[in-house]
C-alpha cells in the first residue's frame, strides 16, 4: 500500500518536474545553508575551545598599568611599573601554584643565511607550567641561566621550519639582534590563541637576559605582564583578591589611589569568548533554520495548488473507495518526498558548500553527524508540518463535490 | 423476484442547500431491487437521476428517508465503513470515463485494489484479466488519452468490475458515445447481467439504451413517475 503509494507520488512530481525542482530547491538551500552555517559555527568553536585548551587552565594576567587613567583608557602594559619581585611575590601566596614574568618584544632572528622576524618572550622556566607547553626536543633552561641572565633559546615550531627547515635546531647557535643564543630547546606545537596569532611564532629566553641584554632600554627591571597560574579554578576568586591586596602593598598605592597594575581573569575571558562563538553560531544556524522554513512554506504551498488542481482526482480515487487516510497519506508522502529528497541534495550541497569554504578561505569547518541527521529531521518535519494541512484538505473533499470539479 | 432485496429504499429524499435556500432533487422516493435484476433510469434533464445515482453510490447522504443496501441501512455506517462499500460492493460508471489522465490503463484498473489492500503481483494479475475481459487486453502500457471513449468507457468499467461488485452504477455511460459504441458497452452490461448475475443501474436518455435492460424506472420532478418491466420491441428492431 505504501509502495504503490510511493509510486504514485513519484510519478506525480514527475508530471510536472520544474514545479516539483523550484519546490525542492527551497528545501535544497534551506539544508544546505544549515549545515553549512553549522560547520562554519562549529569550525569557530572547535578553534576556539582549542586555543583555550592550548592557553593553560585557571590563568590570571596581571598587566602593568590602570585599566583606566583619569577617564582615559591608557594601552595596558604601557608604563612598565610590575618587576621580576612582583612576580616572586606572587609565587608564594597561598592558592597560585606557578607564576611567569612576561617581557615580550620583537626581534631579528638569523641562522646561516635565513632569517625571521618574531616575537621574542623573557620570561622564567615556570612559564611552561603555566601555558602548560611542553618541549618536543632538547631541554628548558633553568632557573640558574635566569639568575644569570645566560643567552639561551627555546624555539617555537613556526620559528624552527623558517630558520632550520629540517635541519636540528638543539645545540646550533642562532643570532637574536646580532647576539649569539644558544637553542637548548624546541616547543611542541600549539596552534593558534584565541586572538588568532599563531602561538608557535614565539621564541623564550630568560626573562634576565631580555632586560638586561635584548630589550634593556625598554624594560629597565620591568616586565611587562606577569602571567599566574592558580591551583584550581576554586582559588581563582580569593587569589584574585590576594593579588590586588599583595601588589598594593608592594606599589605603595594610597587608599584612594588607583591602582597601577590589572588583574586579568584569562580562563574567564576564554569561557566568554567561548560563550560567544557558541552564541554566534547558535544564532546563525536559527537564521538559516528560517530558509528551512520558508522552503516548509513553499511546499505547502505547492502542495494546496496541487491538491486543487487534482481535486477531480480526488473524487474519483474515493469514488472507488479511497478512504479518508489513503488521501491524506497519499499528499503527505509526496509532500514528506519533496522534502526529503530536497533535504538529501541540500545535505550534499552543504557539505560540498563547507568542504569548498575550507579551501578557499582555510576556514576551520567541522561537519558534525549530529548536524546531518538533525537537518534531515527537521526537513522530514517540515515536509510532514507543511504537507498535512493541504493533505487534510484533499481528504476531507466531499465526494460528489469533488468529482464535479471541472 | 426472491431472496433479500440489495436495494431497498423508502421515503427517500434530498435537498440540495443553495444560497437561494433548500432545492428539492428527490421527493419520497420508494424502491426496491433485487440482486440480478437490470434496471434503467430515464426521465428529463433535472428530473433528479444522478442526485439519485450518487445516493445508491454512497458519494452523498441523502435529506430523509431511509437506504438499506444488501440489507445495512447506511446511515448506521462510518465514512471508512462507506469507504468500503465504494470499493468492494458497487462498481460506479460514470459519463465521462473518469480515468486518471497520469496512470496507465493497467494501473487505472488495479486503482480500487490498492484500497482494498491488495499486493502489487495480484493487482497487476487482476488488472490484465479485467482489461482482456472487455477486449482491450493488448492496451495495458497506453495512457487513457491513447485509446477512443468508446475504449475508455471499456477501462472505466474493467475498474469499476476488478473487486467484484455486486452492483454497477452506471450514470449515463454511452452520453458520450456513438451509438454503435453504446451497444458495444451495452452488450457488455448485458453479459455480466445475464452470465455474472451483477446487478446493474444504469441512467440513460435513449429509449434503445434503456431496451436492454429489464426494468424501467422513469424520474419525473424529482418524483418516481414509472417503474415497470421494458418493452423489447424497439430494441430488436434497432439491433
Ligand atoms: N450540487 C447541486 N446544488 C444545487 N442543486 C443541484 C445540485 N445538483 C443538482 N441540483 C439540482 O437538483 C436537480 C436534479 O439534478 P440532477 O443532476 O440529479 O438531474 P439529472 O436528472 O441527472 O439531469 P441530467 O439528465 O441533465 O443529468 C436539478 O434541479 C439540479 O438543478
Ligand atoms: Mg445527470
Amino acid at each position: 500500500m505504501i509502495s504503490a503509494m510511493l509510486s504514485e507520488a513519484w510519478l506525480s512530481m514527475g508530471a510536472n518536474r520544474l514545479r516539483t525542482f523550484l519546490t525542492m530547491l527551497g528545501m535544497m538551500i534551506g539544508v544546505g545553508a544549515v549545515i553549512l552555517i553549522l560547520a562554519i559555527g562549529k569550525g569557530a568553536q572547535f578553534l576556539v575551545d582549542q586555543s583555550i585548551a592550548s592557553m593553560g587552565s585557571n590563568l590570571f594576567i596581571v598587566l602593568s598599568g590602570s585599566s583606566t587613567s583619569g577617564g582615559i583608557r591608557m594601552g595596558l602594559g604601557a608604563t612598565p611599573t610590575l618587576t621580576i619581585g612582583d612576580a616572586q611575590a606572587i609565587a608564594e601566596l597561598p592558592g597560585i601554584s606557578a607564576v611567569a614574568p612576561n617581557a615580550p618584544g620583537t626581534a631579528q632572528l638569523v641562522y646561516g643565511s635565513n632569517n625571521w622576524s618574531t616575537q621574542v618572550i623573557g620570561t622564567t622556566p615556570s612559564y611552561l607550567d603555566v601555558r602548560d607547553w611542553k618541549l618536543s626536543a632538547g631541554y628548558p633552561f633553568s632557573d640558574s641561566d635566569v639568575r644569570s641572565a645566560t643567552r639561551v633559546a627555546l624555539l617555537g615550531q613556526t620559528v624552527v621550519k623558517n630558520l632550520f627547515g629540517d635541519e636540528d635546531p638543539v645545540g646550533k647557535t642562532i643570532r637574536i639582534k646580532k647576539s649569539p643564543y644558544l637553542v637548548v630547546g624546541v616547543l611542541t606545537m600549539k596552534g593558534q590563541s584565541l586572538d588568532g596569532r599563531d602561538q608557535d611564532d614565539s621564541v623564550l629566553i630568560p626573562v634576565t637576559t631580555a632586560q638586561r641584554k635584548l630589550f634593556g632600554s625598554q624594560f629597565q627591571g620591568t616586565v611587562r605582564l606577569i602571567m599566574v597560574q592558580a591551583a584550581s579554578a576554586q582559588d581563582m576568586p580569593a587569589a584574585e583578591r590576594s593579588m590586588n591586596q599583595l601588589l598594593r602593598q608592594r606599589h605603595r598605592l594610597q587608599e584612594a589611589a588607583e591602582s597601577d597594575f590589572t588583574v586579568r581573569n584569562l580562563t574567564a575571558l576564554a569561557n566568554t569568548a567561548a560563550e560567544t562563538t557558541r552564541v554566534m553560531s547558535v544564532m546563525l544556524g536559527a537564521i538559516a533554520s528560517i530558509s528551512l522554513l520558508v522552503g516548509g512554506i513553499g511546499i505547502m504551498n505547492i502542495m494546496l495548488v496541487s491538491v486543487t488542481e487534482r481535486t477531480r482526482e480526488i473524487g474519483i480515487r474515493i469514488a472507488i473507495g479511497a478512504r479518508q487516510r489513503d488521501i491524506l497519506l497519499q499528499f503527505l508522502l509526496e509532500a514528506i518526498t519533496i522534502s526529503i529528497v530536497g533535504c538529501l541534495v541540500g545535505v550534499v550541497l552543504g557539505i560540498g558548500g563547507a568542504v569548498l569554504v575550507n579551501e578557499i578561505t582555510q576556514t576551520a569547518v567541522v561537519i558534525t553527524m549530529s548536524s546531518v541527521v538533525m537537518a534531515f529531521m527537521v526537513a522530514a518535519a517540515v515536509g510532514v508540518f507543511f504537507g498535512f494541512y493541504p493533505a487534510r484538505k484533499a481528504a476531507r473533499m466531499e465526494p460528489i463535490e469533488a468529482l464535479r470539479y471541472q | 423476484m426472491d431472496g433479500e432485496p440489495i436495494i431497498r429504499i423508502s421515503g427517500l429524499g434530498k435537498n440540495y442547500l443553495t444560497a437561494a435556500g433548500p432545492v428539492p432533487a428527490l421527493e419520497d422516493i420508494n424502491l426496491v431491487i433485487y440482486p440480478g435484476e437490470f434496471v434503467a433510469i430515464m426521465g428529463p434533464s433535472g428530473s433528479g437521476k444522478s442526485t439519485f445515482m450518487n445516493l445508491l453510490g454512497c458519494l452523498d447522504v441523502p435529506s430523509s428517508g431511509a437506504y438499506s443496501l444488501n440489507g445495512t441501512n447506511v446511515r448506521t455506517l462510518d465514512k471508512d465503513q462507506l469507504a468500503r462499500l465504494r470499493n468492494g460492493v458497487i462498481g460506479f460508471v460514470f459519463q465521462g470515463y473518469n480515468l486518471l489522465a497520469r496512470v496507465n490503463l493497467i494501473d487505472n484498473v488495479a486503482l480500487p485494489l490498492i484500497y482494498a489492500g491488495v499486493g502489487k503481483a495480484e493487482r497487476n494479475r487482476r488488472a490484465q484479466e479485467m482489461l482482456d475481459k472487455v477486449g482491450l487486453g493488448k492496451y495495458g502500457a497506453s495512457r487513457p488519452s491513447q485509446i477512443s471513449g468508446g475504449q475508455q468507457q471499456r477501462v472505466a468499467i474493467a475498474r469499476a468490475l476488478i473487486n467484484r461488485p455486486r452492483l454497477i452504477l452506471a450514470d449515463e455511460p454511452t452520453g458520450n458515445l456513438d451509438s454503435r459504441t453504446s451497444h458495444e458497452i451495452m452488450g457488455l452490461f448485458t453479459q455480466l447481467n445475464r452470465d455474472e448475475g451483477i446487478t446493474v443501474i444504469l441512467v440513460t436518455h435513449e429509449a434503445d439504451i434503456a431496451s436492454f435492460a429489464n426494468r424501467l424506472v422513469r424520474f419525473i420532478d424529482g418524483h418516481l413517475a414509472h417503474d415497470g418491466a421494458v418493452e423489447h420491441e424497439s430494441h430488436g428492431t434497432l439491433a
